[in-house]
């Protein structure tokens, strides 16, 4: 078996050495920088070429690069020991939002203590580190209880945020969960036993919710029926995918982009720029770097010395592809119109913040290891 | 961590590298799905997207034409486009909309109408789509803007052209106007030509010639965001202007005509004979187009509707009057041509006629106590009603109907002109057809001095005239003599069509032209008043008198004018020179009581037009 730093040493030079002492995967960032280089000019294509969202965009993309960093420096152990606390708070914190938080959009969300923050943002890494938690404590694969208590441990995150309404988040959420029980080894028939009992819930829901409600889970699935609402997004989205054919428009020559017929485009719908601009061809580039980088958390994720690691590792490497997946399927109209940014590229500081916090993370497992004999 | 210590590392790290794996290759197949649908829309359905966005930020725009101008035959403008001046507000672009709109009411005129429907305009419009506020600024107004133009940002002046008759009222029956398109016309005409037009020809020559005027749409692609601003024009298709049209109309004669009519209603129509061009065309009383362009105010439409005499109603195209005695030159004609009387042979006139075997009903002449003895020349001359009657009698209606036809009575004249009417030449299959009733003898002497039921207008008169002073030949009267493609290319019209009559004898014509020569000429002429004063050309002519029969019971009462009313209307056909005839002339005065009056409003024009002299 190779030895992880005969990886390394194959990079070996003062860069890599230096970046070897503050714990940063050069791989990881190597894939990191590309994407959220990629992010800013397609951003500045997107935004009508604003030098004060770009200016902004890039304060946060720094910030969020050194909580990165920060994160690589705590150690899995240290993690390991905060966790319950990092999860009883972000629940405390979730609970705030119910009663007291601010409302935007239609939706509770938001909680003003000192800075205002998306407690539910601390719950997509908080739940998946919960339950690497719990579970590596147990004997694995889980047993029923385990399972059982896992569940809640999930639920109980998921549910509070679907609430706010936050069906993107709670999405996350819940999938965050999912994968750390899917690689702790659970049975195949059990997992599948278990999704199908979720499943039967489905219509018990359905028939608890208001018909506002279900109405608005119907457009939700069937975007094209309100056209000049919720479905408007969608349709145009497809027309700006659609019409960049395979080579594009051209950089800051997507008409749906630059003439205001794409909603939200500089957001959620930002992928739609990207495909209007460079056509398929950019579009699949796009999603090799996201390849690039979901294939270097699974390989970190494979490589951590204990189980909190390796779950951890493999759950937030996987919820980075549900991320892709679900806003990419969103955009292109396969998926149901969920608030899901494109992760690294989509205007906005908190899921950016959010997700270099694992990544950190995914460093620090990578580079926090002692020499054992095997 | 200690627990997990106590776990089988190699058997949870192959457990977890299986799953790896399986996450892996779930990514993996996902992500080709996510590929597969890129292939699908941007691959696949391509051309359909593309379309859709296209579609998304091009709009294609109407460029309307200009439309075509009218000139009279010397080059005066009849109808032109003018700049008018509307006063505009882009909202995006004022401060202080409330403000602003006080404070413009202090440079110009706005009235609480304008400024309900400026709100109102507000709410369906863009920010950045200019509304206007006030139209046809006037040019004090404007000046008064342009000056104050820096306290009012976001308020504009724009100009645009609209349909302006510099004439007026001059030539209004002829002309026309233009209004707005109405809902009925949109189902007529061409649409797709008729983007962006707002107007199209109401009446006259504005309507006749539509087509010509209105000229080609032309269209402009241009490329609008999501709000629907214009970013910029992406190809342009520029509008084909309408043609001018250039008229046979002789203003100045037109003019000569209207005065010389004064202040009677009626009509008068001037025609070259051997060309049909019609050179004057007055209907009195009239209007002043410039008040339809913009759509006419209620109270302006109802004191045209109403006014005395009716200014809207065309009389030289509409109006249908019996001819009276101007019909006797051409029953003359018909009498000599089919040998029921000779040209010398005289008939009697005791100031009354009688049907042979009806002693009672005694037909009267409009002299008391007849003309005596009286051959054709005579009867012309002296408008001589008993030898009519005579003549009628033996010619019989049906011979009488199936001449004067030839003339032109009792059918339209084909002018360029819409709505024109036919008239009325009665027949025995006529009154059968119309009235279900039998045609009595009576009625054939009463056609014979041009009553009754016959009927005929103005511009007949002048084509039947025209007829005669042709020797046979009739024409189409025409008003357009040519037209002016955009580029300056002038545009050939054919030549109106021309019928001919054939006598047996040439020189009927002659002598009919010499008996209507001794209208003004002769020692009992109807109209030897004017003949004294004639100097410098011969002129044929006949006077002619219809009888009113009575006043509609709806008319209001007022003393004066219901007197006036009840007064015969005159009539009086003329050509000149009668050897070489260039000029016809026709003329009905309502209420102007005889034709001998009216001869006078003939030398006028004739003046005018054959020794270029003013009128005194």
């Amino acid at each position: 078996m190779p030895n992880k730093y005969q990886f390394d040493t194959a990079y070996q030079g003062r860069f890599s050495r230096m970046l070897q002492i503050v714990r940063i995967d050069p791989v990881l960032l190597l894939g990191l920088l590309m994407l959220t280089l990629a992010g800013l000019g397609i951003l500045y294509s997107a935004g009508d070429q604003s030098a004060e969202l770009m200016q902004k965009q890039i304060v946060r993309l720094s910030i969020a690069f050194l909580v990165m960093l920060v994160m690589a420096q705590i150690s899995p152990q240290q993690l390991y020991l905060w966790t319950p606390w990092v999860f009883v708070v972000g629940v405390i914190l979730l609970l705030m939002v119910f009663f007291a938080g601010e409302v935007g959009k239609g939706a509770q969300r938001w909680l003003k203590i000192g800075v205002r923050f998306q407690p539910s943002e601390i719950m997509k890494l908080a739940t998946p580190l919960m339950l690497a938690w719990y579970l590596s404590e147990r004997p694995l694969p889980p047993g029923l209880r385990s399972l059982v208590i896992s569940i809640i441990l999930v639920l109980v995150p998921t549910i509070m945020i679907a609430m706010q309404p936050d069906l993107g988040t709670a999405l996350l959420v819940a999938a965050a969960g999912f994968f750390v029980v899917f690689f702790s080894g659970i049975r195949w028939r059990v997992l599948i036993g278990t999704g199908l009992a979720l499943l039967a819930f489905i219509p018990l829901l359905w028939r608890m919710m208001h018909d506002y409600q279900r109405q608005r889970v119907l457009t939700l699935l069937d975007p094209e029926s309100d056209p000049l609402g919720a479905g408007y997004h969608i349709i145009q989205s497809k027309i700006a995918i659609g019409s960049g054919g395979l080579y594009g428009k051209g950089w800051l020559n997507g008409t749906q982009s630059q003439l205001d017929f794409l909603p939200e485009r500089s957001t959620d719908f930002i992928f739609a720029v990207f495909a209007e601009e460079f056509g398929m061809m950019g579009a699949a580039v796009l999603l090799l770097l996201y390849a690039f980088i979901i294939w270097r958390g699974l390989y970190i994720a494979d490589h951590a010395q204990d189980n909190f690691s390796r779950l951890l590792a493999g759950s937030l490497s996987m919820t980075f592809f549900v991320y892709l997946f679900v806003n990419v399927g969103m955009v292109s109209g396969i998926l149901p119109v969920v608030g899901v940014p494109l992760p690294l590229v989509s205007y906005g500081g908190t899921s950016l913040v959010t997700l270099m916090a694992g990544f950190g993370m995914l460093m620090s497992i990578n580079s926090h290891k002692r020499l054992l004999s095997k | 961590m200690r627990r997990s210590v106590v776990t089988d590392h190699s058997i949870v790290s192959r457990v977890f590298k299986a799953r790896a794996i399986v996450a892996g290759l779930v990514c993996f197949m996902l992500m080709s799905g996510l590929l597969a649908r890129l292939g699908q829309l941007q691959i696949v359905e391509y051309a359909h997207f593309a379309g859709l966005s296209k579609e998304n930020r091009v709009r294609l725009m109407a460029l309307p034409p200009n439309r075509g101008l009218i000139y009279d035959r010397n080059g005066l403008v009849l109808a032109e486009n003018r700049p008018t001046y509307h006063l505009e507000l882009i909202p995006e672009q004022v401060e202080d909309l409330d403000a602003t709109l006080q404070n413009l009411g202090d440079v110009v005129t706005i009235s609480d109408d304008n400024i309900e429907q400026f709100r109102t305009a507000l709410r369906t419009h863009r920010p950045f789509e200019s509304i206007s506020l006030r139209t046809r600024l006037s040019e004090e107004e404007v000046a008064r803007l342009a000056v104050n133009r820096h306290r009012f940002p976001g308020v504009d002046i724009a100009a645009r052209l609209s349909r302006y008759y510099p004439q007026g009222t001059t030539a209004v029956h002829a002309v026309g106007y233009v209004g707005r398109i109405s809902e009925k016309e949109l189902n007529s005409i061409d649409v797709s030509n008729y983007r962006g037009s707002s107007h199209i020809g109401k009446t006259g020559l504005e309507k006749y010639y539509e087509d010509q005027l209105h000229g080609t749409v032309g269209q402009q692609n241009v490329e609008v965001n999501a709000e629907g601003r214009i970013l910029r024009v992406i190809d342009k298709v520029p509008p084909v202007p309408g043609n001018d049209l250039m008229l046979n109309l002789d203003m100045e004669l037109q003019l000569t005509a209207k005065k010389a009519l004064g202040d009677f209603a009626g009509a008068v129509i001037v025609i070259q004979p051997k060309t049909g061009a019609v050179l004057a065309f007055v209907s009195e009383p009239t209007y002043d187009p410039n008040l339809f362009v913009h759509g006419i105010s209620v109270k302006d439409y109802d004191a045209l509707r109403q006014g005395d005499y009716k200014p809207l109603f065309n009389r030289a195209l509409f109006g249908q009057y019996p001819p009276g005695s101007t019909f006797k030159p051409f029953l003359g004609l018909a009498g000599v041509d089919s040998k029921v009387i000779g040209h010398l042979q005289s008939v009697r006139c005791i100031g009354y006629y009688t049907l042979p075997n009806d002693d009672e009903h005694r037909y009267r002449d409009w002299k008391k106590w007849g003309h005596g003895q009286v051959d054709l020349a005579d009867a012309i001359e002296q408008s001589c009603d008993v030898y009519f009657y005579e003549l009628a009698h033996r010619l019989g209606i049906n011979r009488m109907h199936d001449f004067l036809r030839e003339f032109g009575f009792g059918d339209k004249t084909g002018i360029d002109l819409i709505g024109e009417r036919s008239g009325l030449l009665p027949s025995r299959e006529w009154k059968r057809r119309a009235h279900n009733k039998i045609w009595y003898p009576g009625e054939t002497l009463i056609a014979g001095i041009g009553q009754g039921y016959m009927l005929a207008t103005p511009l007949q008169l002048a084509v039947a005239t025209a007829t005669l002073a042709n020797r046979g030949m009739r024409v189409k009267p025409r008003l357009l003599k040519g037209m002016r493609s955009a580029s300056g290319e002038r545009i050939a019209i054919e030549p109106a069509p021309v019928s001919w009559l054939e006598l047996n004898r040439d020189d009927r014509w002659d002598q009919m032209h010499e008996s209507m020569r001794r209208v003004l000429r002769g020692e009992k002429g109807t109209a030897r008043a004017t003949g004294w004063k004639l100097k410098g050309y011969e002129m044929a002519g006949k006077t002619g008198t219809a009888q009113v029969f009575g006043i509609a019971q709806d008319e209001e009462y007022d003393a004066e004018t219901v007197a006036r009313k009840l007064r015969d209307h005159a009539l009086f056909i003329a050509f000149a020179p009668i050897e070489d005839p260039e000029i016809v002339v026709a003329i009905i005065e309502e209420n102007g009581e005889h034709g001998s009056a009216v001869a006078p409003i003939a030398k006028k024009i004739m003046d005018k037009y054959l020794l270029k002299a003013d009128a005194k």
